[in-house]
């Protein structure tokens, strides 16, 4: 997809208000008129666990074990999001109730659970997943036994299911207005890529080196570290010695704290933009764990940011920080598995049922409004419409936001001329 | 690859580039002297030692914000306080561990791997328990971060710098521990004949306690260290593992000298290679040379001469 594409698209969210507006009463008619009526055998064709007034869930992510301290953030999210629905009234006039397995950061352990909560409890929805390999373990058990999943991380793309929801962005959605608003506001020439050595950093990274080499524009370097690595002297070495204009960082995990604390030690002062640095993978989450002072002055490309000034966000940080404490970060990939069950509860409304059949023909077109990060919209490939911001990192562990896309971005996880 | 630029810019940065192998051999040694003691001298294959390392780590985190609490004025000097609270904790659970498990199993080293895997397992959903599952950011004295610039593009990060001045202290203190005191004396004396040990008036249940509350302790100081420049999470530990086990099987597992040699080698190569290839590259052709030497050369780099 090309800039220009991208600047033309179809249906903007500002300028048809008016049809929301009036589907958002079409729905609420609806309901009020469904509520009292509709009995659990006509909204549940096919066994799911629906009673006269409760439907069930799962909730799938690691609680134990490496990936915990990415998803907890993901769970939290979850249950204030079918919490909020619940006292809202529920979904078809029932209460969600949700049954919560673990995924031990072991992908086997995943399908298990997946299996578990389809087949034994026969979930109406799962919500779940954070690294690709848990997804890849899941998705042949939510093909066979016909299950909706809502993952929420921005990934690698080249993927698309009938029973998977992707509510955080693809590869290029993130990666490639970044990479505009980076050559144009900084005048930025010359990229050196950097990562964690698995699929997602490298799918990145080949999509920004075809996109920067693109507007020609250079790269001059690429390196990949294994997962865990604290040692990065010899890259930052590397990295003086070419002076690229940007740093272009996938790395994940702890490793983040290493690189970060070191690149400082090393008298690079990203405060300078001297090269700057521009991430796709630090959110504020991540930023605890390296400090506010280690990397303030760097960017970040992603479609949320805490620090979003819009009414919706405000809400929903209160809100989470009343449910949760008042020390919590949110970042990109919690908000985007907040939106997992109002999207799943818009698509049940929409399709006046439960049955997974039902809710994936309602799912594309499927609005939201009231989402944290503003407008988003079911595209019919189940990925979603976003903006992409950049963020400036501060001292107090937070981004100030300092541009974001005029327009939705078009999710194309299949994206020609990048693979 | 180098045609672009200047003597004097290839001269920096080859300075640079020995120094950073530099700050790697100085926290390899870090990582494997506590090991050394307690897999060295001992044979307990003690699979808990990253978990060691990240109490330490976690007793730095509680002291800097006690002190950016209580104590604003001294921020300055915690790090100090926190290495000796560090070893302290870390020592006590290493004692702890040895009295209700270990000691039960010197003559099965191969159970201590499986009684020690477990202790990493129990340790880590501790700290995620205790201390939550996210990372935690120790913040540093101002002083400690930075760097010094000697020349426009020569700087020399003092965290480094600081990691190496503590791996040489702590060095010579482990030599002058194991070879120049009567507790290093009865340590090498059980570690070579248990039995004859105990019979010449050798406490030795008391000797490999405090053997192995030493060498937990070290690590806690390790972990200390570290978090200038890693992170401190639950399983954070299981990122220096393997390395520090590598460095003491390379080095020949009952030899000090050995560990400091193996460390040596191992960085060097490691970070040379990181810079002329991809750092994954660089740390899979490490592995296959280390893999080849030991085929070669099974006791490693160098091996005390045992009567057996």
């Amino acid at each position: 997809m090309s800039r220009e594409s991208r600047s033309t698209l179809p249906d903007e969210p500002c300028t048809d208000r008016r049809r929301r507006t009036l589907l958002a009463g079409a729905v609420a008619l609806a309901l009020a008129a469904s509520v009292p009526v509709a009995r659990a055998q006509d909204v549940n064709t096919t066994g799911l666990a629906v009673t006269e007034d409760t439907v069930t869930v799962g909730i799938l992510h690691s609680v134990t074990g490496t990936m915990a301290i990415s998803e907890t953030g993901s769970v939290q999210a979850e249950k204030l999001a079918i919490e909020q629905i619940n006292a809202a009234g529920g979904v078809l006039g029932r209460q969600i109730e949700y049954i919560q397995e673990d995924g031990a950061s072991d992908w086997p352990t995943f399908a298990e659970k997946a299996k578990k909560l389809l087949v034994n409890d026969k979930v109406a929805a799962v919500f779940g997943c954070w690294t690709s390999a848990s997804r890849k373990a899941v998705l042949p058990v939510f093909e066979q036994y016909n299950g909706m999943l809502y993952y929420p991380t921005f990934y690698e793309g080249l993927e698309q299911s009938p029973n998977v929801i992707y509510t955080g962005q693809e590869a290029t959605q993130q990666i490639l207005a970044g990479i505009d608003w980076v050559a144009e506001t900084k005048g930025a020439e010359s990229f050196y890529l950097l990562g964690s050595d698995y699929i997602w950093p490298r799918t990145s990274n080949k999509i920004a080196r075809k996109h920067i080499e693109k507007l020609g524009l250079k790269v001059v370097g690429e390196d990949y570290y294994p997962l865990g690595h604290t040692q990065f002297n010899s890259v930052i070495n590397k990295i003086k010695l070419k002076k690229p204009d940007v740093i272009y960082a996938i790395v994940v995990g702890g490793s983040n704290v290493a690189f970060y604390k070191q690149l400082k030690a090393a008298g690079i002062d990203m405060t300078r933009e001297d090269p700057l640095l521009l991430t796709i993978s630090v959110t504020e989450d991540e930023i605890r764990g390296i400090g506010g002072d280690n990397i303030e002055g760097a960017y970040a490309a992603m479609k949320y940011f805490q620090s979003l000034d819009n009414p919706n966000n405000e809400a929903f940080v209160a809100a989470f920080k009343e449910r949760w404490g008042d020390d919590i970060v949110i970042g990109d990939v919690t908000q985007a598995a907040y939106l997992g069950p109002w999207l799943w509860k818009a698509a049940v409304e929409k399709a006046g049922s439960f049955d997974i059949d039902e809710v994936r023909k309602a799912s594309p077109g499927i609005e939201m409004d009231t989402a944290p990060e503003g407008y988003v919209r079911i595209h019919e490939n189940h990925h979603l419409w976003s903006k992409l911001r950049i963020g400036h990192a501060q001292a107090d562990g937070q981004y100030e936001v300092v541009y974001e896309t005029a327009d939705l971005m078009e999710p194309d996880p299949f994206p020609k001329g990048y693979q | 690859m180098f045609a672009d630029y200047s003597w004097s810019e290839l001269g920096s940065i080859f300075a640079m580039q020995g120094f950073a192998g530099l700050i790697l051999f100085s926290v390899f040694v870090l990582m494997a002297l506590g090991l050394a003691i307690i897999f060295g001298q001992m044979g307990v294959i003690n699979m808990a030692h990253g978990e060691f390392m990240i109490l330490g780590a976690y007793v730095t985190w509680l002291t800097s914000n006690l002190f950016a609490d209580h104590l604003p004025g001294l921020f300055g000097g915690f790090f100090f306080v926190a290495m000796i609270a560090a070893f302290l904790a870390a020592a006590l659970l290493g004692a702890l561990v040895e009295w209700l498990s270990i000691r039960h199993l010197y003559h099965r080293p191969l159970d201590t791997l499986l009684a020690t895997w477990g202790l990493s397992l129990l340790l880590q959903q501790t700290y995620r328990s205790v201390f939550g599952a996210r990372e935690v950011g120790v913040d540093l004295p101002g002083w400690m971060l930075g760097s010094v610039a000697l020349t426009d593009i020569v700087e020399i990060p003092i965290n480094g710098l600081l990691v190496m001045a503590l791996t040489t202290v702590i060095t010579i203190g482990v030599y002058l521990l194991m070879y120049r005191s009567s507790i290093g004396l009865r340590t090498r004396a059980v570690v070579q004949n248990r039995s004859m040990a105990g019979a010449v008036g050798i406490d030795t249940g008391r000797v490999d306690r405090l053997t192995f509350a030493i060498g937990c302790g070290i690590a806690g100081v390790a972990g200390s260290a570290f978090t200038m420049i890693g992170s401190t999470g639950p399983t954070a530990g299981q990122a220096y593992i393997v390395d520090t086990f590598l460095i003491v099987v390379f080095g020949g597992t009952a030899s000090l000298l050995g560990t400091i040699a193996s460390a040596f080698t191992i960085s060097q190569a490691q970070s040379t290679l990181e810079f002329f290839l991809s750092g994954s590259m660089a740390k899979v052709l490490t592995l296959v040379t280390v893999v080849l030497i030991l085929m070669i050369r099974p006791q490693g780099l160098f091996a005390t001469k045992l009567r057996r």
